[in-house]
């Protein structure tokens, strides 16, 4: 355990803490019961005081007369004073009071300090009952509405803000929005390039590992182009987007909520919506259909390279097949759908970060849940997409 | 101005830190005795917070020596340097309360992970240190941020004193509170300063807290300790930056 030696010559200026641990003695005294405390009464030593004190309060209400001497106790702190007065109450309670004698003057403040102590223990009422988990279940339940209608909301205020500032275009914070820019899109285009580089490459390897059997080697053309172009591509990268950039979002809008620098932009007359969100919006929308470009080439790149190296498909014969395989309604079905993303990820985002409240664990549980409700509305986004599209024969 | 006092409890050497290329300490040299009430002003920016920060060990110094309880904390082991540690408590300027812990839970904090005792005497001491600070046991279950900006240090100072420290270093404790409740502050410094024996180290702004609270002042200009002394000497001093400070508009205001 924590062990302070060699401090301990300068814990007290008395010489009465070098002889070492807290004592209380009973001494029976002209037809009273004195309890005789002694040495270090101190936080240090409080798990000995809390079991002496425990030991002594058995007495209560065995003898006539108790009382507690204090006269030989080296040094006194919250605790031991603390102690002492639970201890001179429990002796109290048959029905004279038990004094306290010898009291220095040096302590006697700290004594009088720790007597207006009331000692009502206070419970804390978090009991588990069936109610109770039922109650969190309906909560639940209900709070799923609360979180469309803020969704709903959200977008409201955005689509509001953006018709103001395209009647006042001086309103609109362009370098803010470059700013935006840069860390959503540029910064991201690295790992964002690599990731959908290396799936490209796994999809093609699986391809052609599997379709080798039936000697259909070059269908994995077909394959990749389909799938990377319509689904992957942009579904990854958004995924990708909303851990990146949607996490960050909530985190900044979070902070500056628990700092009240949100409110003090709108004292000074600004709305938060149009200074703050609306530009982290527009460098979403405009990032996830770059991004989501850039990461489908790189899959393509990828998964032919692997179709070269891996299953003997020249990249001459990869090109063609490509052209054959994949019309422009693949490449279109793809890039509408990445705007759509952008702008579900962002605002589930916004909404998490306004809501963030006081404590810093109400910050993380607002950025985890504004990471996991963006992709989870991304997927079913792309869901209500792949029925569109198939209907209207896209 | 600096004596070789044995009873010193915090012994500044020589101190030297340096921020890329401001020189924000420049040798300072500044002891505190035991039992006393240090008030530590300087005009803003001269690097008292950095001074407090230097002294518990969050900013790194460039050169000097530092004795805490008599321990050279530089030299000192992990353990001797957490005994150390267990024997101080800090009250930050924006009080640092545990944002996700409740006012029980702040204060007990500590003392749980030093002592082990019983949860009843935990939360005993509890209430006992929320009355130290002048704050009644329903504010026990509150988060921090339900919490006025001068109960927030209240709860702060009960957290510092949670485990009996023999010294408390406080960082502008009453800026922000108004005029009733700073003067309350600093009775309040006062009275645990005597019942609990305590020494303080404070650093403030505050003029008042200075007449009203501190046995001592120390001044800090041009990175090194300009005065140190009783209010009287401070009031005799003919350097110019104390001269205006203790003789301006405000100075007088409070003398009356």
């Amino acid at each position: 355990m924590r062990n302070p030696s060699g401090l301990r010559g300068y814990v007290g200026q008395g010489v009465g803490i070098l002889s070492g641990e807290p004592t209380l003695e009973r001494m029976a005294r002209d037809n009273a019961l004195a309890l005789c405390a002694a040495g270090p009464w101190t936080a240090r030593f409080a798990p000995v005081l809390e079991r002496m004190v425990a030991d002594a309060e058995k007495l209560s209400g065995t003898g006539p007369n108790i009382f507690i001497d204090v006269s030989r106790v080296s040094k006194l702190d919250t605790f031991g004073a603390w102690l002492i007065e639970r201890l001179r109450r429990s002796l109290t309670r048959g029905g004279v009071e038990a004094r306290i004698a010898g009291l220095s003057a040096n302590y006697s403040s700290l004594v009088d300090e720790v007597r207006r102590v009331k000692a009502e223990p206070i419970i804390e009422t978090d009991r588990v009952t069936i109610t109770g988990m039922l109650e969190q279940v309906g909560r639940s339940v209900a709070g799923i509405g609360g979180t469309l209608i803020g969704l709903v909301d959200m977008l409201g205020a955005v689509l509001a803000a953006t018709g103001h500032v395209v009647i006042r275009p001086r309103g609109f914070r362009l370098t803010s929005t470059i700013h935006h820019m840069e860390q959503v899109c540029w910064r991201a285009v690295p790992i964002v390039v690599l990731i959908t580089f290396l799936i490209g490459c796994i999809i093609s390897q699986q391809g052609i590992f599997h379709f080798r059997r039936f000697g259909a080697d070059i269908f994995v053309v077909d394959m990749l182009g389909v799938l990377v172009l319509r689904e992957i591509g942009v579904l990854l990268v958004a995924i990708m987007v909303a851990g990146r950039s949607g996490s960050a979002y909530t985190a900044e809008l979070g902070s500056m909520k628990m700092r009240e620098e949100i409110d003090a932009l709108r004292t000074m007359g600004f709305d938060p919506i149009e200074v703050l969100i609306l530009p982290r919006m527009l460098a979403l929308v405009l990032a996830l259909p770059i991004l989501a470009f850039l990461g489908a080439m790189a899959a393509l790149y990828g998964g032919g390279l692997v179709a070269w190296l891996y299953g003997g498909v020249e990249p001459e014969a990869f090109l063609l097949r490509l052209r054959d395989a994949i019309s422009i309604d693949h490449f279109v079905v793809g890039l509408i759908k990445a705007p759509v993303m952008a702008a579900v990820i962002g605002i589930v985002a916004c909404v998490e970060g306004l809501a963030v409240q006081g404590s810093a664990e109400s910050l993380g549980q607002h950025t985890t849940s504004s990471v996991v409700k963006g992709i989870f509305f991304v997927i079913v986004m792309d869901g209500v997409f792949a029925i569109f599209f198939a209907s209207i024969g896209m | 101005m600096v004596g070789e006092t044995s009873d010193a409890i915090i012994r500044v050497r020589d101190i030297t830190v340096q921020f890329g290329k401001t020189r924000v300490l420049d040798g300072l040299n500044l002891d505190v005795k035991r039992g006393e009430i240090l008030g530590f002003v300087g005009p803003s920016g001269a690097g008292k917070s950095v001074l407090t920060r230097t002294i518990i060990g969050l900013v790194p110094k460039l050169s000097g020596r530092i004795e805490v309880f008599g321990v050279d904390l530089d030299a000192a082991s992990a353990a001797e340097r957490r005994g150390v540690e267990r024997r101080w408590g800090i009250l930050f300027q924006q009080g640092a309360l545990f944002s996700s812990l409740t006012v029980r839970q702040n204060i007990q904090f500590p003392v749980r992970e030093y002592l082990k005792v019983s949860q009843r005497l935990l939360d005993e001491i509890m209430v006992a240190k929320l009355g130290m600070v002048g704050l009644r046991p329903e504010v026990a279950d509150r988060y921090p941020s339900e919490l006025s900006g001068g109960m927030i240090k209240r709860v702060a100072l009960a957290r510092a004193l949670a485990l009996d420290p023999e010294l408390v270093f406080l960082d502008e404790p009453t800026s922000g509170l108004d005029p009733i409740g700073a003067g309350d502050f600093d009775e309040l410094v006062r009275t645990l300063q005597r019942t609990l024996g305590l020494t303080v180290f404070m650093v403030t702004h505050d003029l008042d807290s200075l007449y009203t609270a501190c046995d001592r002042i120390a001044v800090l200009g041009n990175g090194k300790i300009i005065a140190a002394g009783s209010i009287a000497d401070m009031q005799a001093s003919q350097h110019p930056w104390l001269r205006q400070y203790f003789h301006g508009k405000r100075a007088r205001a409070v003398m009356g």
